[in-house]
Parts: C-alpha cells; sequence; structure tokens
C-alpha cells in the first residue's frame, strides 16, 4: 500500500486576493486613481442613485463606472445614456462577486491615465461581495428603506466592511416601518466609524451629500 | 452561495502545493471553517466534489471539513463567550465592546496525497 503524506499548509483561502487587492490598491495610488467598491442588495437603487450622483460630480471629476453583472449590459447601457460617462460592463460568469484579479482585468478596459475615479458596481448581494477585497480604496454600499431597518443585524459582514453606507430611498419612508435612529445604531454597532448618509435618488436629496464625501475622498487620495 | 468561488480559490493554492511537492494526485484536502464564517461546509463539499472532478490531480479526492467554534472576547470585563449564543452583547457584563477572537476562518488545513 502507498504510504499516506500529510501536508501542511494553513493558509487562508482568501490570502492570495487580499494579497491582489493590495497590490491593485498600491497601483491605483501611483497612478492617482481612486476605485470605490460599490454594494448592495439588488433592487436598492444602486444605478439610479450612481446616475443622479454622476450627474452631480462628472464636471468636478474624471470619473469612469465598471458594472459587474452576471449577465446583460442593462446597467452600463443605461449609465451610459444617462450620464455620458465612459462605462463598462463585467460578466462575473455565474460568480456572485468580483475578486481583485477580475476589478484588475476590467481596469484594463479603462484608460486610467484620463481618470481619477473609477466607481465599481459591484454585483447585486450583500454576502458574497463582502468577503472579496476588490482592491478598492473604499467600500461602500446601499441600503434601502424597504428592505428593513434591521439588515446590519443580519448581514453582519457587508456592514462591518463598509466604510459608507447610504440609506436610499428615505421618500418612502412614511410607508414602511423603517426607524432611521434605529438603523443608524445597527449600522454603528457593526462598524462605529461608518459614515451614514440618508439619500432619495428619485427626489435628489443627500446626493449632494454623498458627492462632496467622494470628491473630498479622491482629492485625499491624490495628496 | 459564494462557495463555488471559494472552491475554485482552494482548487489554485492546492495545485500550487501539488507541484512544489511533486505530487500527482490528492486524496483528501483538509479545511478548517470558523462557525461564522459564512461559508456552508456542505456546499462547499457539493462545490468541490463538482469542481474537483475536474482536475486530474483532484479526480475523488476528498474535502474532509472541521470546524471552528467562534468565540468573542469582551473587551469590557475580559472574559470569552460563545459567538453564536450570544452575538455582539457580551452576556457576562452586557458590553458591545467585543470582538471576533476565532471563527471566520476559511483556511485549508492541509493535503493528503
Amino acid at each position: 500500500m502507498d504510504q499516506v503524506k500529510v501536508i501542511e499548509i494553513k493558509k487562508s483561502v482568501f490570502a492570495d486576493n487580499e494579497q491582489d487587492a493590495e497590490n491593485l490598491r498600491k497601483e491605483l495610488k501611483s497612478k492617482g486613481v481612486y476605485l470605490l467598491n460599490l454594494m448592495s442588495a439588488p433592487g436598492s437603487g444602486k444605478t439610479t442613485t450612481l446616475v443622479k450622483t454622476l450627474n452631480h460630480i462628472k464636471d468636478k471629476v474624471r470619473v469612469a463606472v465598471m458594472e459587474a453583472d452576471i449577465d446583460s449590459d442593462v446597467d452600463a447601457v443605461r449609465i451610459k445614456l444617462a450620464t455620458g460617462v465612459p462605462t463598462i460592463q463585467l460578466h462575473t460568469g455565474g460568480m456572485c462577486h468580483l475578486d481583485a484579479e477580475m476589478t484588475r482585468q476590467g481596469l484594463d478596459n479603462v484608460t486610467l491615465k484620463d481618470i481619477n475615479l473609477v466607481i465599481l458596481e459591484n454585483v447585486g448581494n450583500l454576502v458574497c461581495p463582502a468577503e472579496f477585497d476588490t482592491g478598492a480604496v473604499r467600500n461602500a454600499m446601499i441600503l434601502s428603506v424597504p428592505e428593513g431597518d434591521d439588515k446590519p443585524l443580519k448581514y453582519p459582514l457587508m456592514f462591518t466592511v463598509c466604510d459608507l453606507v447610504l440609506i436610499n430611498k428615505t421618500d418612502v419612508m412614511p410607508y414602511f416601518d423603517f426607524d432611521l435612529e434605529r438603523c443608524k445604531q445597527n449600522i454603528l454597532m457593526r462598524n462605529p466609524k461608518a459614515t451614514i448618509i440618508p439619500i432619495s435618488a428619485k427626489t435628489g436629496e443627500g446626493i449632494d451629500a454623498f458627492a462632496d464625501w467622494l470628491l473630498n475622498e479622491v482629492q485625499n487620495w491624490k495628496l | 452561495m459564494h462557495e463555488l468561488g471559494i472552491v475554485f480559490y482552494i482548487i489554485k493554492d492546492v495545485k500550487q502545493v501539488a507541484e512544489e511537492n511533486h505530487v500527482d494526485h490528492v486524496s483528501t484536502v483538509v479545511m478548517d471553517i470558523g462557525e461564522v464564517s459564512t461559508v456552508v461546509p456542505h456546499l462547499l463539499t457539493d462545490c468541490w466534489r463538482w469542481a474537483a472532478d475536474k482536475e486530474d490531480l483532484l479526480k475523488g479526492c476528498e474535502m474532509q471539513v472541521n470546524t471552528i467554534p467562534a468565540v468573542t472576547h469582551c473587551d469590557g470585563c475580559q472574559k470569552e463567550y460563545e459567538t453564536v449564543k450570544y452575538g455582539k452583547t457580551c452576556p457576562f457584563c452586557n458590553s458591545q465592546n467585543t470582538w471576533l477572537l476565532r471563527g471566520n476562518e476559511v483556511e485549508i488545513n492541509s493535503i493528503i496525497v
């Protein structure tokens, strides 16, 4: 009988991705490009929020958008038509998230020398994208009012990794049992350093605050 | 739901280790999976079966999963407690100033060849 041999590995499955992500961040820093990873559940209003925000900032910063979806290019087409901002569509080939290598491959299609800010719209999902560092400078997520103020309790990792939480669809708050203060407490319990901005992509409320946050971040990244 | 992606990472790592050790077939991969890692062991092993059998190196290779119990440390009273049972709030002093000590591992422990 063949001899059985055990080879010890003791290595995190995410270690390679974290290294790739760190390398990508350094490269982006040297090129003066700020990458924001925007996550959320499907239907929270990521694309509508982006359209509003892009129209607010496109004259102030050179911005591009990468759309990541399992299939279709509806979001990329919509953003391009509504804002004129350079937009590319990534397909994850059935995967529920983007990792640093996929993000890098996507960035290869963006002319980075003409760009200061890239917004990555990740796959709509509150679980998997939180596990994988994309190489972005910051993680942001959108939680919309109809989803409920308890989501930070149910999807702890997503809220732990996000530096910015946008609470969207505040215009429909009167119709839902959504307690904004309780929601903020739930978010801060997961991440005491999180910045929280209530917005309504429909009415435009809070979009200027998000735009200011973004422009300030890009400015500080360049320094 | 991200188990398949994780399986692809594991295959990449195992292939590399096998190559370094001049191994042509792996019979078992041993994983350490934390209780609160968000990885579901039976989905991981299902995805593993599907993907591993497509590789000569890993045909028929079993995946063994060790579950690592989750433990949280409380900065309020310096005690430790079971994360799954009590969550973020310390059962001894009610502090929320707590952090996960272990239980979010997604690690390849070893391979048996």
